[in-house]
């Protein structure tokens, strides 16, 4: 199925030595992942318990989606909390309480750990174990951490889906289950597609709500959508199911690659595949070559940010025309990230971690065409010349999936296409 | 526990950045996890800054803990010196690093640095953002301020402007440029593009202006203790503050009051006739002290709108507000619940709100609109062109800023004329406006309700109920006077015991408030 592909790379970059960096990290708390898991999940709401400076993150990562009353919100930490004055356990007790009475459309509540709830020790989850009992069965009560000091961005998603994995019923029903928040729209595609093959019956984690929720057991298959969901990959291992691994579905290849290692796995045929895949390939092909028009033949540079940056990178250099100088990641993850790496031809340097003065220096050296990185990064770097790409809008915009390819391919090119298109100085 | 769902202010340590961001040559060494670095994106994407904050973060993980987090600390404060070669070195603690206590102020005294290392001490868990800022400022002042020979001729220092400030940056340049005219010269505005240096020569102006005292009053205090100077009281926003301010700097000083209203326009377009329907306009104000004080005398006095409620979120300047909100004759809110002060706008139905960024979501929320007066504000509150709030420049765009939300005057009296026309109908909303937010009516349930009586009030321990012929004559009055206009008939009826609201209500109730 692969054949309409560039071959895979004599060498890949998984033997590459990978540049392990410990030094000031310019990254988001794994508290981030509220702002879209709060939209996906709708019966659930998000209870941080932290401080102000977790509440301000939120409200700063949310920027102008302010809902009046959102699912989320922060139990911020008091010096009486601190000073042991107040029993923190009763506290919070207190807190969910009020919570639920004034919210009976919760149906399922986090309680988020923080930096300074894990310094303190603080422990959620027996809290969320005493409230699950007391809240049951109209709520159900879990705890996973958030914090700075424990999760970086994207983990924050993997760290509440690991979460989930214990308490889902067991069964020996063979299924198929897809694993991470997408967008609904991106999400109906790809089941659409699984299904058009007869594949099926499909599950998606999370679920959108307690109430279509399903089991778990040896005879689930599941395929991850999102490099982040490394602790959930391992506790959907612990119950038994087992991992399609392919390379993510970004652009026409990844897409292509991913369907058809979940197509194998349920004896599709390939006349089948193709007959599903080959309009809505046909069509990213073509959407991938318009809207990478600008980017062939450029240099791109990653900073460490959603943990989307092998796939990406993949997707860049193969269907895009891009040559890789480095790709950073918060972390790799081998299992997970293998078959990427394998597709990513040898040549950029492939860091882990960060040290983002290092980095700066290491970018502004190799001054290339385009530059992935976070928000506090872009505007000092576009105000140097450099062209930038906020990664951030990699994990809030759809992506995935064949419909996505020229879309993604269109977020890199914009702000290529804007540096050559604006002229201000004057004519003569 | 607090339940926090938006907040008005940061923590401290934000507070600190505006101030270590709005300086040059000066480093912030803060002691913090990984996910703290948001807060350079208010900087460099809302404030659309072209550099990154001068802060270095030590991003400890827990795996560090216990093991060597003062290690790591003392190792980013020698890399943040070499690197960026600083004037000085704040270092602080962020909330996380409070409880693991590595003392942050001690570790930096031991490193040897060749410059001054400041530290703060902020509670994170007691404190917010305005408090950070004022006190990093006082520090860096009590720490860099030396006794200097004051200047021959007569300056002022501009203090508390920082980063992420609302207008800060367009102020600065009002003020020197008013104070020039008085033959006053600057001699350092600070924090807001001052270095350490500049710092140190504050002590040669002859007083202050204190231009925010959220972020530099225990400075100004401090000063004036210290070296004697003086600083101002009046906050220069508005026509009448700023004439105020010209006095006061001319008692200070002992100058001429001279103030060049040459391009003073506010008050004839406030006199001119198409503001007449801004009479009695019913306003809210919200946001921090200093501004919500300057803009309620605006409003009324120079705008001539009613003001019907104020409120600020900085504890510190409650009294203030408490004061002027009995001046008022209204109630003061003091809060930083953001949940409680949609409650009170909902309560008081105002035609219009004057706050911050909250606000403008709130506003939309109930269709009621929104000019913002007050930091916390987003990016289209830093805008390209020059836009101050203080003097004479600063008037002007009040004008036009409080004016653009609302409808024109012809235009309002072409929508009453017209109101069931297709085209001018009650959610037309104003012409100069593109794409505009759905208005939510004020509580007021849609016509295809059965024509039974719906309980439609918004508060009042009597149930007051409309009937259905005056719930549709509610609906034919514009929807920027509706929320006055059912407010007024319903207090009208609750004061009079009617429990049913009539058509007869309804215009009885107009008539009684006609003025
Ligand atoms: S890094 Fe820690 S303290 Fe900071 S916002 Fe994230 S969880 Fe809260």
């Amino acid at each position: 199925m692969t054949d309409r592909f560039a071959p895979p790379p004599s060498k890949g970059c998984s033997a590459t030595p990978v540049l392990k960096e410990r030094g000031q990290h310019e990254v988001f708390c794994g508290l981030t992942g509220i702002i879209w898991l709060h939209r996906k999940m709708q019966d659930a709401f998000f209870l941080v318990v932290g401080s102000r400076t977790c509440a301000h993150l939120l409200q700063s990562a949310a920027g102008v989606m302010i809902f009046a009353e959102p699912r989320f919100a922060t139990a911020i930490l008091e010096e009486t909390d601190l000073a042991g004055l107040a029993d923190a356990q009763v506290e919070i007790d207190r807190v969910v309480t009020e919570l639920l009475e004034r919210r009976p459309d919760i149906k399922q509540l986090f309680l988020v750990g923080s930096c300074p709830s894990e310094v303190i020790k603080l422990d959620l989850a027996t809290a969320a174990e005493r409230l699950s009992a007391q809240f049951a069965p109209s709520v159900r009560v879990l705890s996973y951490s958030g914090s700075g000091i424990e999760t970086t961005f994207t983990q924050g998603e993997d760290a509440c889906l690991a979460a989930m994995v214990p308490v889902l019923p067991k069964t020996d029903a063979r299924e198929l289950l897809l694993v991470g928040a997408l967008p609904d729209v991106v999400e109906e595609q790809a089941v659409g597609l699984l299904e058009a093959m007869g594949i099926g019956p499909i599950r998606v984690l999370p679920a959108p709500g307690r109430d279509s929720e399903y089991g778990i057991g040896p005879n689930t298959v599941y395929a991850l959508t999102q490099p982040f969901l490394t602790d959930t990959h391992e506790a959907l291992q612990r119950r038994g199911a087992r991992h399609l691994a392919a390379p993510f579905p970004f652009g026409e290849e990844g897409t292509t690659q991913w369907l058809w290692t979940i197509a194998r796995e349920f004896g599709v045929s390939a006349e089948k595949f193709a007959e599903v895949t080959d309009a809505p390939r046909a069509r990213a092909r073509k959407a991938v070559s318009q809207a990478s028009e600008a980017l062939n033949g450029r240099s791109v540079f990653f900073f460490p940010d959603s943990q989307l940056e092998i796939p990406l990178a993949r997707f860049l250099t193969r269907e895009c025309g891009m040559q890789a100088v480095e790709v950073g990641a918060p972390f790799i993850h081998r299992a997970v990230m293998a078959p990427d790496m394998d597709l990513l031809a040898e040549g950029p340097v492939i860091a882990e971690g960060q040290d983002v003065d290092k980095q700066l220096d290491r970018c502004r050296a190799a001054r290339p065409d385009l530059t992935v990185c976070g928000l506090g990064l872009a505007n000092p770097l576009e105000a140097e010349g450099l062209t930038t790409k906020w990664a951030i809008e990699l994990v809030f915009t759809p992506v995935h999936f064949y419909e996505q390819a020229g879309d993604l391919a269109g977020l890199f090119s914009r702000p290529v296409r804007r540096r050559d298109l604006l002229k201000l100085e004057a004519a003569e | 526990m607090k339940l926090t769902v938006w907040t008005y202010e940061g923590p401290p340590h934000v507070g600190a950045m505006r101030v270590a961001t709005a300086m040059k040559g000066l480093h912030y060494v803060l002691h913090a996890p990984q996910g703290d670095t948001y807060a350079d994106l208010l900087f460099t994407m809302i404030e659309r800054r072209n550099h990154r904050p001068p802060v270095t973060y030590t991003t400890f993980q827990a795996r560090d803990l216990g093991s060597d987090t003062a290690h790591l600390f003392k190792g980013a404060c020698l890399e943040a010196y070499e690197r960026f070669k600083p004037e000085a070195i704040l270092v602080g603690a962020s909330c996380t690093a409070e409880l693991i206590q590595d003392d942050p102020g001690g570790m930096s005294e031991t490193l040897g640095l060749p410059v001054p290392a400041i530290p703060l001490e902020l509670p994170s868990y007691q404190r917010k953002e305005n408090f950070g800022a004022d006190e990093a400022f006082f520090q860096i002042v009590k720490a860099l301020a030396r006794p200097v020979e004051k200047t021959s001729h007569v300056t002022a220092n501009l203090i508390g402007p920082t980063a992420l400030g609302f207008r800060h940056r367009d102020d600065i340049t009002e003020l020197t440029a008013l104070l020039s005219d008085m033959g006053i010269g600057v001699n350092v505005v600070a924090p807001y593009d001052a270095t350490p240096r500049d710092i140190a020569r504050l002590g040669a102006a002859h007083f202050n202006v204190l231009m925010y005292p959220e972020t530099a009053e225990t400075a100004a205090r401090y000063l004036e203790r210290e070296f004697g100077q003086p600083y101002t009281k009046t906050i220069p926003i508005g026509v009448g503050a700023t004439r105020d301010f010209v006095s006061e700097i001319a008692k200070i000083t002992g100058r001429n009051a001279a103030l060049d209203e040459a391009r003073l326009r506010m008050p004839w377009y406030s006199a001119s006739v198409d503001s007449t329907y801004l009479t009695g306009k019913r306003v809210f104000l919200f946001g921090d002290g200093t501004h919500v004080a300057a803009c309620a005398r605006v409003a009324r006095d120079e705008m001539g709108f009613e003001v019907v409620g104020m409120g600020c979120y900085n504890r510190e300047q409650a009294r203030l507000i408490r004061g002027l909100a009995k001046e008022f004759g209204v109630d003061p809110l003091i809060t930083d619940d953001y949940l409680e002060v949609e409650r009170r706008i909902e309560e008081l139905a105002p035609e219009m709100i004057l706050g911050t960024q909250m606000e403008r979501h709130i506003g939309k929320r109930l269709g009621i609109p929104c000019a913002v007066i007050s930091a916390p504000v987003h990016v289209q509150d830093f805008p390209a062109r020059y836009s101050p709030q203080m003097g004479i420049e600063g008037a002007n765009v009040i004008f036009d800023t409080w004016v653009h939300p609302l409808v024109m005057g012809l235009e309002e009296h072409l929508l009453t004329m017209f109101r069931e026309d297709f085209e001018f109908h009650d959610d037309a909303g104003a012409s100069h406006h593109g794409g505009k937010a759905k208005l939510r009516e004020m509580g007021i349930t849609e016509p295809e309700t059965p024509a039974e009586s719906v309980d439609m009030t918004t508060s009042g321990p009597v149930e007051i109920v409309w009937l259905p012929a005056a719930e549709k004559e509610l609906k034919k009055i514009p929807f920027f006077v509706r929320g006055k206009a059912k407010r007024n008939t319903e207090t009208y009826a609750t004061e009079r015991g009617v429990a049913e609201i009539s058509v007869d209500t309804l215009y009885e109730a107009k008539a009684h408030y006609a003025r």
